[in-house]
């Protein structure tokens, strides 16, 4: 094993340095996803919301420009920038108004319309609210985009500690059992076996969940790769054109969109002139029905003069990826008890980020007390100390 | 099922394979959980819940165990 031992040693390097780097900002993640697998459930909690009202199924849907005028006539003289069908919540719809069609869509606020009476229900302002402050915590620490791609950045180097990890795991286990803890030990060494076992136990959920966060970090220079490639390919011949002074009803582009793309139902509308869409078209944004494919959409634009369709196509590989990383990273996929599952591989990933600090954070001074004496007798031979 | 039993904690030296046999079960099927809900509802989900729950109850196993 002697050949061993020099790569082995950079294995060591690699794992404690990339976690040690990542470790503080892990821990936060950690922290704060926790509640975002329930955020649903504590906004429900926590926030009065008018209840849409609960019908028999078949009951006819609420025209949709009946819906759109009642949302905005709580919001005179502002604009429409997206209509969202809410898989959480099939009774309501939302509506995304910001204070005028050309406005960053971040600000914008969601009123919630009652789908099958299309009466307003609500419109309450989110971004106080403690799940909002957890997800911009978690999503960019308040920063914007560099906020988002540095923490993509530590998701990065979480990764490469947990298939580090997964190297240095094989001398630590030489002697022992899998699954050993030597209760009756000193807490370092108890701490280590707790370390050396979740983090083995959790390897590909923490490598996935890791990885499809990294992958979110990256969604709006997806979103923007797709503006300027696939988007612009399809509205190329309405380049220059301002948007239409009268739209078409929104109601009759999603009619043509159903029927042009069968098979599939509306996930959201984009406006004319709104990001996700050209000045001329409504882009409605189809989705399927399985857990599959009801992530993976397919924007039909609709002539929003004409109410014609023009174009229709699946969307590039690399946005699939994106929307398809979302629920591996969320834990929203399967039903309550999958996000209780991924609660508590949540709490076991914190227990092998703080367990980790405490064997590096021991693990110092013995180390330079150990080199010392090397140093004066070097003729014995390297210890690895695991 | 062998080597879930309780032999003593400190055993002979093992070979990588014997290190990483229960690692890569685990590994594996929790690949096929974190798939499994994707693929579809019903008794997909019960798969994926059952996969992802076992690293959960080993570790809990492994750690609450009463000494031999």
């Amino acid at each position: 094993m002697i050949s061993g031992i020099r790569p082995l040693r950079r294995w060591y390097w690699v794992h404690k340095w990339s976690s040690i780097v990542c470790t503080v900002f892990m821990l936060m993640l950690c922290i704060t996803g926790l509640p975002l697998i329930f955020h649903h459930e504590i906004d429900h909690l926590l926030h009065e919301e008018v209840d849409a009202s609960v019908v028999p199924p078949g009951t006819p849907k609420a025209d949709l420009d009946v819906a759109v005028k009642n949302a905005l006539d709580k919001f005179p003289g502002q604009a429409p920038h997206f209509l969202i069908w809410d898989r959480d919540e099939p009774n309501a719809l939302l509506i995304s108004i910001g204070t005028s069609i050309t406005s960053n869509p971040v600000n914008n606020r969601f009123a919630r319309v009652d789908a099958h009476t299309g009466a307003f229900l609500d419109s309450p302002d989110v971004t106080g609210r403690f799940t909002y402050i957890m997800l911009k915590l978690h999503t960019d620490m308040f920063a914007g985009l560099p906020g988002k791609l540095f923490l993509g950045l530590m998701g990065i180097l979480f990764c490469v500690a947990v298939i580090s990890g997964i190297v240095v795991y094989a001398p630590s286990m030489r002697k022992l059992r899998f699954g050993a803890y030597r209760k009756d030990r000193p807490r370092i060494v108890r701490w280590l076996d707790v370390h050396n076992l979740a983090g083995i136990l959790l390897v590909m959920w923490t490598l996935v969940v890791g990885f499809t966060g990294v992958i979110n970090t990256w969604a709006d220079l997806v979103l923007k790769a797709w503006q300027y490639g696939q988007l612009a390919e399809m509205t190329a011949q309405y380049q220059g054109r301002e948007i239409p002074t009268r739209l078409t009803p929104v109601q009759q582009a999603v009619d043509v969109a159903v029927k042009a793309v069968p098979g599939m139902i509306p996930s959201f509308v984009a406006y004319p002139g709104s990001i996700f869409s050209s000045k001329s078209h409504y882009a409605v944004f189809m989705r399927g029905d399985t857990p599959v494919t009801s992530r993976l959409l397919k924007p039909a634009l609709i002539d929003a003069e004409t109410g014609q369709l023009t174009d229709s196509r699946d969307m590039p590989w690399y946005v699939s990826a994106l929307f398809l990383s979302q629920p591996l990273h969320f834990g929203d996929y399967g039903g309550m008890p999958l996000k209780i599952i991924w609660a508590i591989l949540d709490v076991i990933t914190i227990v092998i980020l703080w367990t980790g600090l405490y064997l590096w954070l021991r693990r110092r001074k013995p180390a330079r007390v150990a080199r010392a004496e090397a140093a004066r007798r070097p003729v014995e031979g390297q210890v690895l100390t695991s | 099922m062998t080597t879930l039993q309780p032999p003593p904690a400190r055993a002979r030296r093992q070979t990588l394979a014997q290190i990483f046999t229960w690692p890569l079960v685990v590994g594996v099927l929790s690949t096929v959980g974190l798939i499994a809900a994707l693929v579809g509802d019903g008794i997909w989900d019960g798969v994926s819940w059952l996969t992802l729950l076992l690293p959960i109850l080993l570790y809990g196993l492994f750690l609450l165990r009463p000494r031999r």
